[in-house]
């Protein structure tokens, strides 16, 4: 079965077992399954629907059978007469029509014969159990009985088998053939059928149960035809119609007159009609009393009847039947009308007065309805009957009143449809089966309820297809004929109607994967797992649910619902993706034309309150965009026009407004300030048309290829609902709602949260507050710390120096990854005849539970001492084998893989023999490098379990605090001679908090903490060591201080830069940042205040965005406004940048009256003092003149910069930019730690950002350090550099171009200076030994002559 | 020339060019089966020595990749 992938956005199909993607954790594979499929809750056998109809599609029809005679062993039979209820549940009605299911089941019939299906049964006993009845209930029992090991006998009164199946339905629907083969399934099994043998005096259920059956099943059904009740039924002429097919049908013939008049409008008065017309009748009409709209007979028969000349008379009842000399001659009709609905929901017919009339006939058939003959069953004791003339039994066992005998079908239901009794048949069976074993009959088998089933989402894009007609026997072949009216589909047809099923869920549970699956992962077992609730004993909770993209489709004027070219921006990055749809190749989807221009239209589905409800910033669209732009530029080669259409640029992030200079400048990448409302399609082409309106007002239509949505982040409902269980609240915009100065708490104490739940925002960050959270959690649950840590214990290591290689090999098959090209056992083969090599064995998959038994238990018995792997990377599996091997005694390291899957049969499949070629190869170097491999011991190094903080600003405080609370005691070096940093100039945060109640009580805290120790007044002046183990000189007041310490943590924070620029410390009315805020006297007598944004930031000197500086203005324009709602506020800028929630300040600052206007870089506003006050000019693009602003005030947003961080850096080898802000290990992955281990970033050394987004990363860093300080030792890779200190001259080029200070130059008495390694900073790159001209140093591990074996084994 | 198969050893940097390699493979490309590949832990553990040795096994070209 194929289902979109949700990996590529629908562009590529997946099945319903399935890996999310390659590289997804955990590797597994897993089943998509949800309720059972509404056609299967629908069959009253609950047959397998969708199992079937899957296996049809793909012409799998044994397949098919096997799954329909799980439950049905009638296939052929109710593929023709079932009235398939599950199509009225189909949801395919939804889209077009439902699915031809019957006609379905039937072509898996035709094609395959039922009988050569083979049938699983248990072994069988020795208990006997008598069927009374071979109609559909009595097989169907007899069939499951069998089945469960049972033999039955059936007993049948009418000298053929079958039932109401056999005499009740005529051959042109059901022919005689199909219905004997399906029988001979049920008789192949051993089940007896004894026809012409009735239950009589000779012959009753006592005698049944005394000739030793254990149970006795009566399924007699219902074949008494009911009467008229009207004068002349005696006469000649009448017949029941079941009586009337009965003979038809066991004979092929009876009497049929000229005139032919049948009363009723079930599909046994159709039956009937359409048997008389075969059988030369020359009038044939059915007397009906309600309308065509109530009548039971089935639409297509009814059809068929009027078809082939049957007259129908509706709102018509029978009266009287007029005889003449005892014959029929007529019949005596009222005419009915309809009045109001009676108990069946139908409304019930009443006679008009004086509307009689009479037709001529000369045979008169009534078929109103059936009954069962109970003449049989009166006298058994203990059985009851309902006043409908049926047995009564138990709602679930069908037991009835008399112990051991069962009843069901017709006869216990009244007349009904075939497939429930066949349904009663298969209940009986599982209560006999009980019933003889003493078991509980109704343990488990009450009906459960299902409220409210979720299935499969009916794709939105689900194309109308018309179901599949059934062919037909020609009208003018019907007449004096038996032969089938319908003639089944093709295959072509009924494959094609098959993929209408839109699947609904999901798995289709055929079972072909348990089939396949070698190892036995996939079993019936694991199929039938079920989500459980599961009880965890937690501390704290951290949500991190994420966001759902928005969706467009809501947006008619996009076109994106109807155009293929026009998609998301998600769909477009698997579009450039390696792994995605198109193997990164960049087309469009309408015809995989590789596009010539592309356009992004921004903010879709952000900072857009009328059209989607989403009034907030998504934070991230503009820098992805970028992004995309420039990588489909690369991709496309160059020749791509790309064209973003934007309200704001906001590329606020770490690096990213030089991202956004280079796509400008660099790659060409066109910025249009404008919002496009319309895309129209280009008619006669797959090209799309836009027009929108410039900066300077003129109205552009452009055409291009492909339009991006550039698609904002939302809460999904499922959220917002996971939310309100737990009792959390939510921010107007259905972000989580942040308590206090922590930005992961929830309103509820000990849940935390991270991610774009918290806020949208991008993957550092959401890597930042992960750790946060971590950290917010951690403090909480710190005493707990370590108490459910199991130990592991291996064996001793064997001495394996003094023997010669003695190498096992194994190698695996992967499945058929490797195996379905390489020659394996070519490869195993040639692996014998290596040098060393004592073992060799092939594995199906090397890296399963018993192969690695297996391998502990080689490596003892054989005595090897070297293991090489040839599989998958030993990227992902050297860690498992080293165990394994470990396990069996023998140093992790004489362990080498050979990478004969990603590396040979994935990238080589055409190619089979230089596959194998290759994997010989491979296995060989691995071979002569294993076999110089020495042991290698495990290293580690010992923690001092504290923290050197540097920086005593609310980073820095709040990192101390934080690791503190969990109990490592922390130093904190502030220069100043008081702790606060620049929040001190900060009066209140973007969320209105008040920061000087929170710094004080911060810095309380920090002051009272028994595990902190402040040291004001102070520099680091030296610092030497490595994780776990620094040795920093703090130099202050006079004196040195040397702290040991586990981890440092660099908070050295920032500061609002100097200008000269706009009159500033020229003009006292010309203020900074928080200058203006901080003395609000200035403002009582103003008229007008002006803020300049962006003075400093963003320019050649400093190309980055300070980002809090456009939220920072805004706040106290609101501010000014609130209290001064007639003072004119100005706030020049270039781009707003209120990311986030933060935008609905911006939003609230238009509202109240604030005027914004933009310039450029290129068109700075200019400041002069005139009359004592000051003028702005500034031009306004949108006016298209310069404005001259007359204000009393003006305050300047200047850049945020850090301070010197240079000599720091220096001291730790820390990496700066060339704004000299630190550099993280890595900006997304690693967001607070530098590349060396134990040093830890936070704050506005790191970039400018919030006070929250700096509490978020100070504990992220603290979390981070805890990783290490919850240590005793930290195991560090052993793989590290070895010095020959002889033949070491003290040159020094190792020590200066190691990286990571890991070789330092030591006085050694009496030879001067030598390099020394220390291992723990050493992160085994191996740049000195390839560097040292004395071939001093070597690589553990990785030693020249083993890097050199492999070589010479290579060619 | 035509049916010219060079023989090329790669050295390929344990983080970035033989993870690469690896997703290569992931991604099911195909590429010519003439790469033999020796992991290290660094492109700068390759040693000049390294390179002239393979040259001189008769191998046609070296690949260092990181």
């Amino acid at each position: 079965m194929a289902l979109p992938s949700e990996y590529d956005q629908g562009f590529s199909q997946r099945k319903a077992i399935y890996k999310k993607y390659a590289q997804a954790i955990p590797g597994a594979f897993v089943v998509q399954k949800t309720e059972k499929a509404p056609c299967r809750m629908a069959c009253p056998a609950g047959i397998n629907i969708q199992g079937y109809v899957q296996m049809v599609k793909q012409g799998k029809y044994k397949e098919a059978l096997e799954i329909i005679m799980e439950d049905l062993p009638l296939p052929g039979v109710l593929g023709r007469v079932c009235p398939h209820g599950c199509e009225d549940a189909c949801r395919r009605c939804e889209v077009d029509e439902p699915l031809a299911i019957r006609d379905l089941k039937r072509l898996a019939a035709d094609k395959c014969d039922p009988r050569d299906v083979d049938i699983q049964c248990m072994p069988e006993r020795d208990e006997k159990v008598a069927i009374i009845g071979s109609g559909p209930a009595g097989l169907s029992a007899a069939y499951h009985l069998a089945r469960k090991g049972v033999k039955s006998v059936i007993y049948e009164a009418l000298p053929k088998a079958g039932g109401m199946l056999r005499v009740g339905i005529p051959e042109h629907r059901l022919p005689r053939d199909v219905l004997d083969k399906d029988i001979e399934v049920i008789t192949n099994l051993g089940v007896e059928i004894k026809t012409n043998t009735p239950l009589c005096s000779d012959l009753t259920i006592d005698d049944l149960l005394k000739q030793g059956n254990k149970a006795v099943y009566i399924a007699i059904g219902a074949h008494k035809g009911i009467e008229l009740g009207i004068p002349g039924e005696k006469a000649n002429g009448v017949r029941q119609g079941v009586d009337f097919l009965r003979e038809v049908n066991l004979t092929g013939k009876t009497d049929v007159g000229k005139k032919v008049a049948i009363i009723g409008g079930g599909n046994v008065a159709i039956d009937v009609a359409r048997c008389a017309v075969r059988l030369g009748a020359d009038e044939v009409s059915i007397v009906y009393r309600r309308t065509r709209n109530e009548m039971p007979a089935w639409e297509e028969e009814i059809n068929a009847a009027e078809e082939e000349g049957i007259e129908i008379t509706y709102l018509s009842a029978p009266q009287e039947i007029l005889i003449e000399n005892g014959q029929v001659t007529g019949l005596r009709c009222i005419k009915m009308e309809l009045s109001d609905k009676d108990s069946s929901g139908r409304r019930r017919p009443v006679p008009i007065p004086g509307s009689e009339y009479d037709i001529e006939i000369d045979q008169l058939i009534p078929a109103i309805g059936q009954r069962p003959d109970l003449s049989a069953l009166e006298d058994i004791a203990g059985m009851e009957f309902s006043k409908w003339g049926t047995t009564e039994v138990d709602s679930i066992t069908y037991e009835t009143g008399r112990e051991g005998v069962f009843a069901g079908g017709d006869v216990q239901t009244g007349p009904w449809v075939a497939i429930g009794a066949v349904a009663a048949g298969k209940e009986a069976a599982e209560s006999i089966i009980r019933y003889i074993d003493g078991r509980d009959m109704a343990e488990g088998r009450e009906p459960i309820d299902r409220e409210d089933p979720v299935y499969r989402p009916i794709p939105k894009n689900a194309k109308q297809e018309a179901r599949a007609k059934m062919p037909e026997l020609a009208l003018e072949d019907r007449k004096g004929s038996f032969r089938e009216v319908e003639l089944g589909y093709d295959e072509d047809t009924g494959q094609a109607e098959a993929g209408r099923c839109l699947n609904c869920s999901y798995c289709c549970e055929c079972y072909q994967c348990v089939d396949v699956c070698g190892p036995k992962a996939v079993t019936l077992e694991t199929h039938a797992e079920i989500p459980e609730n599961m009880e965890l004993n937690v501390g704290s909770v951290i949500l991190a649910p994420g966001f759902k993209p928005f969706d467009p489709s809501r947006f008619d004027h996009y076109n994106y619902m109807k155009h293929p070219n026009v998609i998301t921006s998600i769909e477009f990055e698997r579009i450039l993706s390696a792994t995605g749809p198109t193997m990164g190749h960049l087309v469009r989807m309408s015809d995989k034309k590789e596009p010539k221009k592309i356009a992004w239209f921004q903010c879709v589905g952000s900072r857009d309150l009328n059209r989607c409800d989403h009034s907030y910033c998504s934070s991230v669209c503009c820098m992805y965009s970028v992004k995309e732009a420039v990588v489909a530029r690369e991709h496309a080669g160059g020749d791509l026009d790309c064209a973003i259409f934007y309200m704001d640029m906001r590329t606020h992030g770490k690096d990213f407004e030089k991202f956004y200079d280079n796509a400008k400048d660099k790659h060409g990448v066109r910025f249009i300030r404008s919002r496009v409302h319309t895309v129209d399609p280009v008619r006669d082409s797959d090209d799309l048309e836009i027009r929108y309106v410039t900066e300077d007002g003129e109205i552009v239509t452009e055409t291009f290829d492909q339009i991006v949505l550039s698609v904002g982040l939302e809460i999904s409902p499922e959220v917002i609902e996971l939310a309100r269980r737990l009792d959390i609240d939510l921010t107007e915009t259905n972000f989580s709602k942040a308590e206090g100065f922590n930005p992961v708490a929830t309103s509820r104490q000990g849940i935390y949260t991270c991610g774009a739940f918290q806020g949208p925002k991008d993957i550092p960050e959401s890597v930042m507050e992960a750790s946060s959270a971590a950290c917010s959690a951690g403090i909480k649950l710190a005493s707990a710390r370590g108490t459910l840590v199991k130990e592991k214990v291996f064996p001793d290591e064997k001495d394996v120096t003094k023997e010669s290689p003695k190498i096992g090999v194994f190698v695996c098959n992967c499945g058929i990854n490797i195996g379905g090209i390489a020659d394996v056992p070519a490869i195993a083969k040639y692996t014998k005849s290596l040098p060393h090599v004592e073992y060799v064995e092939e594995n199906l998959f090397t890296c399963s539970q018993d192969t690695q038994d297996k391998m502990m238990e080689v490596v003892r018995e054989k005595g090897l001492n070297r293991v090489v792997v040839a599989a998958c990377t030993p990227r992902t599996h050297e860690p498992l084998f080293q165990e394994t091997i470990r396990n069996a005694g023998l140093n992790p390291y004489l362990f080498e893989m050979a990478n004969i899957r990603n590396q040979c049969t994935w990238v080589h499949a055409n190619d089979k023999e230089k596959a194998t070629e290759k994997g010989k190869d491979l296995v060989r170097m691995a071979v002569a490098r294993a076999s110089l491999l020495d042991p290698i011991k495990e290293l580690s190094v010992g923690v001092e379990k504290s923290a050197l903080v540097i920086g005593g600003g609310v980073a820095g405080m709040t990192a101390a605090l934080s690791l503190a609370d969990q109990g490592y005691p922390a130093a904190i070096v502030e220069k100043d001679s008081e702790l606060g940093g620049s929040a001190k100039d900060v009066s209140k945060t973007w969320k209105g908090q008040d920061v000087q109640e929170f710094l004080s009580e911060l810095i309380q805290k920090v002051k009272k903490h028994a595990d902190i120790t402040v040291i004001t007044d102070s520099e680091v002046t030296d610092a030497k060591g490595f994780v776990g183990n620094f040795d920093t000189t703090v130099t202050g007041n006079g004196k040195e201080t040397n702290v040991q310490h586990g981890v440092t943590i660099v908070a050295t924070g920032g500061c609002a830069a100097e200008t000269d620029e706009y009159l500033y410390g020229k003009n006292p009315n010309v203020t900074r940042w928080h200058d203006l805020e901080n003395d609000p006297g200035r403002l009582e007598d103003a008229k007008s205040v002006v803020f300049i944004q962006c003075v400093g930031s963003r320019d050649n000197h400093r190309p980055y965005c300070s980002r809090i500086c456009c939220t920072a203005s805004i706040l106290q324009a609101i501010s000014i406004k609130e209290k001064h709602p007639d003072t004119a506020v100005y706030i020049i800028y270039r781009d707003i940048r209120t990311y986030g929630e933060r935008e609905l300040h911006y939003k609230k600052a238009r509202e109240l009256g604030v005027i914004f206007i933009r310039y450029s870089l290129d068109n700075k506003p200019v400041v002069k003092e005139v009359d004592g006050g000051l003028e702005v000019t500034v031009f306004d693009p949108i006016l298209q003149k310069n404005l001259q602003i007359r204000t009393d005030l003006l305050n300047l947003a200047t850049a945020i910069e850090p301070v010197k961080n240079d000599k720091l850096a220096g001291f730790y080898k820390l990496p700066l930019n060339e704004e000299n802000f630190f550099m993280e290990a890595h900006a997304k992955l690693r967001p607070v730690e530098f590349a060396s281990d134990g040093i830890f970033l936070c704050g506005l050394a790191h970039y400018p950002k919030a006070m929250d987004e700096s509490i978020a990363q100070a504990m992220a860093a603290a979390s981070r350090a805890v990783t290490v300080l919850s240590k005793d030792s930290i195991q560090v890779s052993p793989l590290v550099s070895q010095i020959d200190a002889d033949k070491c001259i003290g040159c020094g080029l190792c020590e200066e171009i190691c990286a990571f200070s890991a070789i330092v130059l030591e006085e050694v008495e009496g030879s001067g200076l030598r390099a020394k390694n220390i291992s723990a900073s050493c992160k085994g790159c191996g740049l000195c030994a390839s560097s040292c001209p004395q071939k001093a140093i070597d690589m553990l591990h990785f030693k020249d002559q083993q890097i050199v074996a492999a070589v010479i084994a290579a060619v | 020339m035509a049916d010219f198969e060079p023989k090329i050893v790669a050295f390929l940097c344990n983080w970035c060019a033989y993870a690469g390699a690896d997703l290569a493979g992931v991604s099911r490309l195909q590429y010519p089966s003439n790469l033999r590949t020796v992991r290290v832990m660094c492109s700068g553990r390759v040693d000049p020595v390294f390179i002239v040795k393979a040259f001189k096994q008769g191998c046609d070209g070296v690949l260092v990749s990181g």
